[in-house]
């Protein structure tokens, strides 16, 4: 596929064929290669589904998807659009939060190895985990209604915890009675727990600020020891995902749409199983917030365990809490005019500019708090949202490093050596419950994160504030 | 059939590519596949027989409905499935005895995650020398 530079961090994929848009990729001369040419396929065949609006987007971090590449944005008319499951992906409302902390290194170091014990032993992880929040049906449909407020209602933090979250760590159209049986099946036995793959629970430092002013709002400072999570809807994302795809692809059919792909198949907005899919995809971002939050909240309790000191002076606060997998109403401006639009984001980071009128208090003059975690060995980063995003990518941005190499070959670049070890050496401690966990999501299995963070930073549709380093892992 | 079926491995995607003489030997090997690939399949004892009944639009959609099944007893009721037996079979509907055993961490190893079944490049065909189905999985 031929791409047509437009500057040094943009890309055009020329509209072609059944395209109704082109498509736009941000990346870099560095990171274009080959091996991209699945997911720009992808890019085009977003373009072509009904009322998409601008262009098919990517983000630095695109790599092949099912369906929709993950890393793509794209924006439909709510009134004549379509929304698709495969556009959000089967872990819904996958996403980040990061807390900060009064500590610094020398707080933490002499009693990392409990921390990262203690916090592997409390937080259920892992294939098949079941988690220690015994849920009725009743109840688990308050946990699919509510989101973070049912968590936190339950004791699970407090009411700063959902403001920095968000929406607030709730959408208001979660239906349950949108979901199957199956879905609240799996959901009542895994909630608060980790999951497996590239979840994960880090504790870190922060390494450098760019942004001295943001950094401050945002309660960051350098050498302090932070918390960052990244997890999702678990069990009962994964089948209301499937459910809608099964459902849609008749649907699709039915409603002779020529899809290039199956998993693309989708349904418009405007319509009965449209809205069932938003309602239901709504009970799951919920269920992903609930359980981060209670995660969070656990994880809180064994800092103030494990170190012997009170909340107050662990001040463990939520900085904030994004989601990467998602679909959502939102107004943006297209040809200068405002208009409620279905932005799927899928592998990708919300990225509020300064001033809008959803984000907190807080945070509204610097704009949103973004995170972008990297591979176990080498950083994550902060960054915030600007208007660039608003005018260009309906307010999205990067989300995470994404794969360069597929599990099977990391394992093979693994052997004979010891990522334990290696990682140790480099003053991180890791655990890990998967056979393999350790070698496939080892840090060479990872493109470089910080190549991915200065395409956003240089195209201007996010803005570095800080980069944090790992000291310890808790992986699925 | 010695080799029933081979693995896909790309940069993001993990999947399989069966084989069959047939419909009922490729869907039958493609179950097994795909529990060859979650554990071992050698542990798997005191198996207890369900009845499944997959629709379907057509041959691609059969063999996805019918491995998203499977995977649901796994991920959903923490089964795994040993042998399957099918006993009717069309481009439309299948009939199948499948024989599972319930896990049981003490007895089992999980060697790899599969989290579903996609309809990403889907492909169900009969080739010169028999059918095959290649089928992508989200890990």
């Amino acid at each position: 596929m031929e791409l047509k530079k437009i500057d040094e961090y943009r890309w055009e994929l020329p509209k072609t064929g059944a395209m109704r848009v082109p498509g736009i990729i941000f990346t870099s001369a560095a990171m274009l290669n080959t091996k991209q040419e699945e997911s720009l396929k992808q890019v085009a065949n977003v373009a072509t589904l009904p009322g998409i609006l601008k262009a098919s987007l990517a983000m630095p971090d695109i790599h092949w998807g099912y369906g929709f590449p993950i890393g793509g944005v794209a924006a439909f008319d709510w009134d004549s659009g379509i929304i698709s499951p495969g556009g959000v992906g089967y872990d819904i409302n996958c996403g980040v939060r990061l807390a900060g902390t009064s500590l610094i290194e020398k707080d933490v170091r002499p009693k990392l190895a409990n921390l990262v014990n203690a916090l592997y032993q409390n937080i259920p992880a892992g294939i098949g985990s079941k988690g220690t929040v015994k849920l009725s049906v009743k109840e688990e449909k308050k946990v699919l209604k509510e989101g973070s407020r049912w968590a936190v209602r339950q004791g699970f933090g407090d009411d700063l915890d959902i403001e920095h979250t968000e929406d607030g760590g709730c959408m208001p159209n979660a239906d349950p009675d949108m979901v199957s049986q199956r879905a609240l099946e799996r959901g009542r036995q895994q909630l608060g727990t980790l999951g497996s793959g590239n979840h994960f629970i880090e504790i870190g430092l922060v390494e450098t600020i760019y942004d001295p002013e943001a950094a401050r709002v945002f309660g960051l400072f350098e050498g302090q020891v932070t918390l960052m999570l990244h997890s999702g809807s678990r069990g009962f994302g994964y089948q209301v995902c499937d459910d809608f795809l099964a459902k849609m692809t008749k649907h699709s059919k039915n409603l002779g749409f020529n899809l290039p792909d199956r998993q693309l198949s989708c349904a418009m907005i405007q319509s009965k199983e449209g809205m069932n899919y938003y309602d239901a995809m709504a009970c799951a971002a919920n269920y992903a917030w609930a359980n981060r939050q209670i995660m969070m909240h656990k994880s809180r309790e064994v800092f103030e365990k494990v170190l012997g000191i009170g909340p107050k002076t662990l001040a463990l606060n939520l900085l904030y809490d994004v989601c990467h997998n998602i679909a959502k109403k939102e107004k943006h401006v297209i040809d200068g005019k405002e208009q409620f639009v279905c932005v799927h984001r899928k592998g990708a980071t919300r990225a509020f500019p300064p001033g809008h009128k959803v984000l907190c208090d807080k945070y509204r003059k610097t704009g949103q708090p973004i995170l972008i975690p990297g591979d176990m060995g080498t950083a994550s980063y902060v960054l915030v949202g600007t208007e660039k995003a608003m005018e260009e990518t309906f307010g999205s941005t990067c989300h995470g490093a994404g794969r360069v190499l597929s599990r099977k070959a990391a394992k093979k670049a693994s052997m004979g050596r010891a990522i334990q070890r290696e990682l140790e050496d480099k003053g991180i401690l890791v655990r890990w419950t998967g056979r393999s966990t350790l070698a496939e999501e080892m840090p060479d299995a990872y493109k470089d994160i910080s190549q991915v963070v200065e395409v956003v930073h240089g195209a201007g549709i996010s803005k570095k504030v800080a980069k944090l380093r790992p000291i310890g892992v808790v992986k699925g | 059939m010695k080799n029933p079926y081979k693995i896909i491995d790309h940069t993001a995607d993990f999947g399989i590519h069966v084989f069959g003489s047939n419909p009922k030997e490729l869907f039958a090997n493609a179950a097994l596949a795909m529990f060859d690939v979650i554990t071992d399949l050698e542990l798997l004892t005191g198996l207890k027989a369900r009845k499944l009944h997959i629709r379907a639009d057509d041959w691609p959609d059969l063999m996805v409905n019918w491995l998203r099944e499977l995977l649901y007893l796994w991920a959903g009721k923490e089964m795994l499935v040993k042998h399957v037996d099918i006993l009717s079979i069309s481009e439309y509907e299948l009939t199948a005895l499948v024989y599972v055993d319930r896990y049981d961490l003490n007895r089992h190893v999980i060697n790899n995650e599969i989290k579903a079944v996609t309809y990403h490049q889907i492909q169900v065909q009969e080739g010169p020398s028999g059918w095959e189905s290649q089928v992508i999985f989200d890990v």
